[in-house]
């Protein structure tokens, strides 16, 4: 890709872009907010174009030194690529979110959201630790803004709990960049992938990381933040916050737990199945009894951030690809689910599930959008939500049946919280006048959720395109992760072959020959209970 | 033949799309044009590859259409793949498909959002057709949740309805739970073949039949626990005892959707898929036995119920699930021929019984209470004869020595002989439970028959006919008519008997119309023939099957050589069931009466379907909603807040306000603290 600095230019374009916000009038903040979001659209499918499937591990590479070793070094793999691409898909849609329900301080809005774009961009560009590190925490304060000054009522309460959670684990995860810095004398991410740290260390920096990740991700029981953040942020806020910031705890163990840190990670991975394991069926139970849409769909988030953990700790490609698409389709997913919310919270001003119901017949296309991204989220095939969802099981399986079967029992209950809210939601009789009047999708709202809902199709029959990108990269860790890899307790032990198939007969007569197959059958029994005793 | 496997599968999703999102701008009869065109090409286009397995000309092929998934060793993609078993059930679906949207002209006439209704079948018609053609375990489950969405989508048809709604998420949500065994019996197999390729896994299979492999903790034989994963899925689909809670209640959806989904089609597709992987599950003798077991039960406790409900729909609902009983323990005991068999004449019977039963309904203006029938025989005289052949057929009349019989006769015996010809304890067992299904299946059929055509007029009592005697019969006084079906429920709960008030109320039942007759028609047809026709192919040719199921030559010996009073069985016991249906329904109408006294506690308990649903309401869906509260109110809100954010808020609130006593403001207390400070200091300094 010639000379053309295309990762610095795409902090570079919202930058400019936040700075002219700030000094505009409303309408046209809105328009350069938009444009700018459309330019690092472009330009992300420009990056996604040039980027070399099966090229080098770093990409785009640019390197600055600055102070004290500390340098400004940007670079991606496939894995950060199709995150960044993520981003700037997610971006345009959420100022066109933005566009009517906003009305104060639209300048100083429209510009959180595009320092918040440059700051996600960074987080999965930055090659440096402390560069990571300053864009990772950066990142909080637009979302803080955003939640505290343009949330609901109780925004206040929600910015705040937000802020504790997240900032609670980022001093711990400093402290350990610190200590890495000195031990492996470089703050340069590449390497640091490569360096052994010694084991019994591991395990502390692993748990400061962890920290940090879990409540980003969020893993129980520190997920409490996020239903009141998604319940008091805008629409916007919301998407934004499920569609990418979620991302953050699952990018962080993929690019330094597991690859820094694998001994620890595999000493740890039955604390992250433990977790995952009661996130998926305590956060699904609640999500089942919620009132308040958006908490309900942030309730889910929790149970889908369940199945990335225990993908990403299956230590196997199915695993990781899993995880990685379960979270590139949550982001799409929870997003368009979000969007919905606002398309009729703008509408009727409440969230409250019961005063809606009957949509289907006064916004039909309204139900069609909210079907599939409903499917999607219960992970229909054909949607993105089954591919990611499919792999990370199927990656999970592979270790242990057990932490398979509780995690599986999310797509019963992931069925039947969404299924509920769909129900109450569009289908039944319109119950209340205001919600029975509310008008069908105008252009704009098309415009949102149009392109999700393909893109959502287009991963789910085609994930091809998502995975090559990301297929060396995984590879590479999959193979740092292959001496630790944990011992499977679902291996398989190879017998005698029976001699005939069960219901051979082989007799002319019949009741003879029947009689020794099923003799056959019966020594069969006899061995599984035979086996079982080992 | 890839050329137009490729067209009937993907015109009827071509046709949903455009009927679909055309909706409204195209109009009524476009979208109806459009999509039931598209499926009688599709059905023009799957007898000739059919007929070609027939004569034997065509040889199986596999079309790839597109890449889906590569992870590592894990790859499948998009194909479609025709073989015997396959054909034959591409002519099923697309034929009964294709009437199904036929009949749905006239019975959906007056319903305002048709073209919905006719994208959705073609939708579904489109997902069975990858479920079938399926050359990998994913495909098939593709398949299997697209026809889960389409029949949630058209159970819930009527969406203003609260019960078609709780009926459509039963649906579906019964159904995941079967999917959850249905994808661990995929994990399984990857992690023990390394592939979902179907051919790959059936060859490999045998091998395998002697490892075990870790489960929750224990050593099983591997083939066992991957066979009985799968089969839980086919449990789910098919509404075998356990999950079988969720296809009485689909009856919500209109009738041509019970039709279709709920009887020819999609309850079929766990029998289908047992069949398809028939070389995996000869590998596992103890799968096979739950199969057989799982089969039987489900056989007698469907036909139990059904002998008491008065729904019409409902009778035929639990008829279906007491025949896909018996298509399961067909193929536990190895006679898998035999289970595609009935499921090829089950569905042109049981097609044709409720489409006649919607004919019924549409007649007596959505009245589906069978109290509130009879003497309809000479008001609509064509759909009674289209009633009697699927009833002749269902029962399985037939003369043993001629050969000759309706199609339930070929395929019902040949299952009964190759349980009993098994020659094993459980095939004694599966054989002794179908023969009394049997009589059980003859008496219901029979009640159903007499009730609705024989006897004296009963109408007068039904709310409906009331509603359209006193509003005129055509008057168009609600948006949708047709979506009162079903509405008479309010009165299930009455003295069950027949002897309600007897009169017509001055109403006049009309026969149906044309586009309703044909299908009726076409369906009797085969009904009649359908067995006679294929016995010989289906049953007793290993070159017709050409290896696309298990083919077990043995067996096949063994159903032959079973004694006289076996292959006699089906037909004394169908001739039974129908002298008590005929003693009990038209010689003394006073005996059903007489036996809900005598025994009314067996007759509350099937009544209420041996009480499943109030079980699975305690015991799941209570708990699930109790559990949810608590972990919200006293986990989320309760514990960890209490004690995480808000807890360090409140000790930080605490020490600010320690803080503040001493932010007095007063000199004099600052001097005091001062003083204190240093007085402390130079305490600490001296000693």
């Amino acid at each position: 890709m010639g000379g053309l600095p295309i990762l610095s230019l795409m902090l570079f374009v919202p930058l400019v872009g936040a700075i002219v916000c700030l000094f505009l009038g409303a309408h046209a903040a809105r328009v350069t907010a938009l444009v700018t979001t459309i330019i690092n659209l472009a330009l992300g499918i420009l990056l996604w174009a040039s980027y070399d499937i099966g090229g080098a591990q770093w990409q785009f590479v640019e390197s600055q030194p600055l102070f004290a070793g500390f340098s400004y070094a940007l670079g991606i793999d496939g894995i950060a690529l199709m995150l960044i691409v993520l981003s700037v898909f997610l971006m345009p849609v959420c100022i066109l979110a933005s566009w009517d329900g906003i009305r104060d301080r639209v300048g100083i809005y429209m510009s959180a959201f595009l320092f918040m774009e440059l700051l996600i961009i960074g987080v999965f560009a930055a090659q440096d630790l402390f560069l990571f590190y300053i864009f990772f925490e950066a990142g909080l304060i637009p979302m803080y803004l955003i939640i505290g000054i343009w949330g609901g009522d109780n925004r206040i309460y929600a910015s705040y709990k937000f802020f504790l959670y997240t900032l609670l684990g980022s001093v711990l995860m400093l402290i350990a960049m610190l200590w890495m810095v000195n031990d492996a004398g470089t703050s340069y991410i590449p390497i640091l992938m490569q360096y052994d740290f010694a084991p019994g260390v591991q395990n502390w920096l692993w748990f400061a990381f962890f920290a940090s990740f879990a409540v980003k991700m969020p893993m129980w029981p520190v997920h409490t933040w996020l239903p009141d953040a998604h319940v008091q942020a805008p629409t916007a806020g919301s998407v934004i916050l499920a569609g990418v910031l979620l991302k953050l705890g699952g990018y962080g163990f993929i690019r330094f737990s597991l690859p820094m840190f694998p001994d620890a990670s595999a000493q740890f991975a039955w604390l992250i199945f433990t977790l995952s394991m009661i996130a998926v069926i305590y956060t699904s139970l609640v999500a089942l009894v919620q009132s308040d849409m958006k908490k309900l769909i942030a309730y889910s988030s929790v149970a889908h951030m369940a199945i990335v953990t225990v993908g990403l700790f299956a230590f196997n490609i199915q695993g990781l690809e899993g995880a990685m698409i379960v979270m590139l389709s949550h982001g799409l997913v929870s997003g368009a689910l979000f969007l919905c919310v606002g398309v009729i919270y703008d509408r009727l001003h409440t969230r409250e599930i019961a005063r809606y119901g009957g949509l289907a017949i006064n916004m039909p296309k309204y139900a069609i959008f909210f079907l599939l991204f409903t499917m999607a989220s219960i992970g229909l095939p054909g949607t993105s939500g089954f591919v990611g969802e499919f792999l990370s099981l199927a990656g999970i399986y592979q270790v242990s049946s057990f932490v398979t079967i509780i995690c599986t029992t999310g797509i019963i209950l992931g069925a039947a919280y969404m299924l509920y809210l769909y129900r109450r939601v569009v289908f039944g009789l319109q119950r209340n006048e205001d919600a029975a009047a509310m008008p069908d999708l105008n252009g704009r709202e098309w415009l949102m959720l149009a392109p999700i809902a393909a893109a959502t199709l287009w991963m789910g029959i085609y994930p091809e395109s998502f995975l090559a990108p990301m297929r060396q990269d995984i590879a590479v860790l999959d193979a740092r992760l292959a001496r630790v890899a944990p011992e499977y307790d679902s291996a398989i032990r190879i017998g005698t072959p029976r001699p005939s198939a069960a219901n051979q007969v082989t007799d002319e007569h019949g009741a003879a020959g029947a009689g020794d197959a099923h003799g056959a059958a019966a020594v069969a029994n006899g061995g599984i209970a035979g086996e079982g005793a080992h | 033949m890839s050329t137009s496997i490729l067209i009937v599968v993907f015109l009827p999703l071509l046709a949903a799309i455009i009927g679909g999102l055309g909706n409204r701008s195209l109009g009524n009869v476009a979208v109806k044009a459009i999509t039931t065109g598209a499926l009688f090409i599709s059905c023009g286009l799957s007898w000739p590859i059919f007929l070609g397995f027939l004569s034997g000309e065509t040889i199986a092929a596999v079309v790839p259409v597109l890449d889906w998934v590569r992870s590592g060793d894990m790859e499948f993609g998009w194909a479609l793949r025709v073989d015997t078993l396959t054909a034959v059930m591409l002519v099923v679906i697309t034929t009964v498909s294709a009437l199904v949207h036929l009949y749905s002209w006239g019975y959906m006439d007056e319903d305002p959002d048709q073209p919905r209704f006719f994208a959705y079948l073609s939708l579904f018609t489109f997902a069975m057709l990858m479920l079938v053609t399926a050359d990998n375990l994913v495909q098939m489950f593709f398949g299997w949740e697209g026809v889960g969405l389409a029949s949630y989508l058209l159970i819930g048809f009527w969406f203003r309805k609260p019960s078609a709604n709780s009926a459509a998420m039963k649906a579906f949500i019964v159904n995941r739970v079967g999917d959850l065994g249905f994808m661990l019996g995929i994990f399984g197999t990857f992690l023990v073949f390394g592939t979902t390729s179907i051919p790959v896994i059936l060859e490999a299979a045998p091998a395998m039949s002697g490892a075990s492999v870790g489960f929750l903790g224990s050593r099983v034989m591997v083939m066992d626990v991957l066979c009985i994963l799968l089969f839980i899925g086919a449990m789910g689909k098919s509404a075998q005892l356990g999950l079988h809670t969720w296809l009485p209640d689909a009856m919500e959806g209109p009738t041509p959707v019970s039709a279709l989904i709920h009887a020819a089609t999609m309850v079929t597709a766990g029998v289908f898929m047992v069949c398809r992987l028939s070389p995996m599950f000869e590998t596992a003798p103890v799968a096979l036995a739950f199969v057989t077991f799982i089969g039987a039960a489900t056989c007698l406790f469907a036909a139990t119920v059904g002998t008491v409900q008065w729904d019409i729909k409902r009778v035929i609902a639990y008829s279906t699930c007491s025949q896909l009983g018996y298509m399961f323990f067909a193929a536990g005991v190895g006679a898998y021929g035999a289970a595609m068999f009935h499921l090829f004449t089950h569905a042109f019977f049981k097609a044709l019984l409720f489409l006649g039963a919607g004919s019924v309904i549409h007649a007596m203006h959505h009245e589906q209470d069978m109290r509130y029938y009879g003497a309809l025989r000479k008001k609509i005289p064509l759909t009674f004869w289209a009633m009697m052949a699927g009833t002749l057929a269902i029962t399985g009349v037939g003369i043993y020595w001629l050969h000759a019989g309706f199609a339930g006769f070929h395929s019902k015996d040949a299952i009964l002989e190759a349980a009993f010809g098994r020659g094993t304890e459980l095939g004694q067992f599966a054989f002794w439970l179908g023969a009394f299904s049997a009589l059980l299946t003859s008496f219901y059929s029979w009640r159903l028959m007499f009730l609705t055509f024989w006897g004296k007029p009963r109408w007068a009592q039904s709310e409906h006919i009331q509603h359209a005697v006193h509003h005129g019969h055509d008057e168009p006084d609600e948006a949708n008519p047709a979506r009162q079906e079903n509405a008479g429920h309010v009165a299930m709960h009455d003295v069950p008997s027949p002897e309600q008030a007897e009169g017509t109320a001055g109403y006049h039942p009309h026969e149906s119309p044309v586009s309703m007759l044909i299908p009726l028609a076409v369906l009797s047809l085969g009904a009649i023939f359908a067995g006679w026709l294929f016995s010989e192919a289906f049953l007793d040719s290993a070159e017709f099957w050409n290896g696309s199921i298990y083919y077990n030559d043995g067996l096949i010996h063994a159903m032959h050589a079973t004694p006289l009073w076996v292959k006699l069985t089906a037909t004394i016991v169908m001739l039974a069931g129908l002298l008590i249906a005929w003693f009990a329904y038209i010689r003394d109408t006073s005996i059903p009466g007489k036996f809900v006294e005598q025994f009314g506690l067996l007759h509350n308990f099937l009544f209420n379907k041996w009480y499943f649903d109030e079980l699975y309401d305690r015991i799941f869906v209570r708990p699930a909603f109790w559990f949810g509260r608590k972990f919200w109110k006293l986990g989320d809100e309760g514990g960890i807040d209490r004690f995480g954010p808000d807890g360090a808020a409140w000790l930080v609130a605490q020490g600010s306000a320690g803080a503040r006593r001493f932010q007095s403001g007063y000199l004099y207390s600052y001097a005091l603290i001062m003083l204190l400070g240093v007085v402390a200091a130079i305490t600490w300094v001296l000693m």
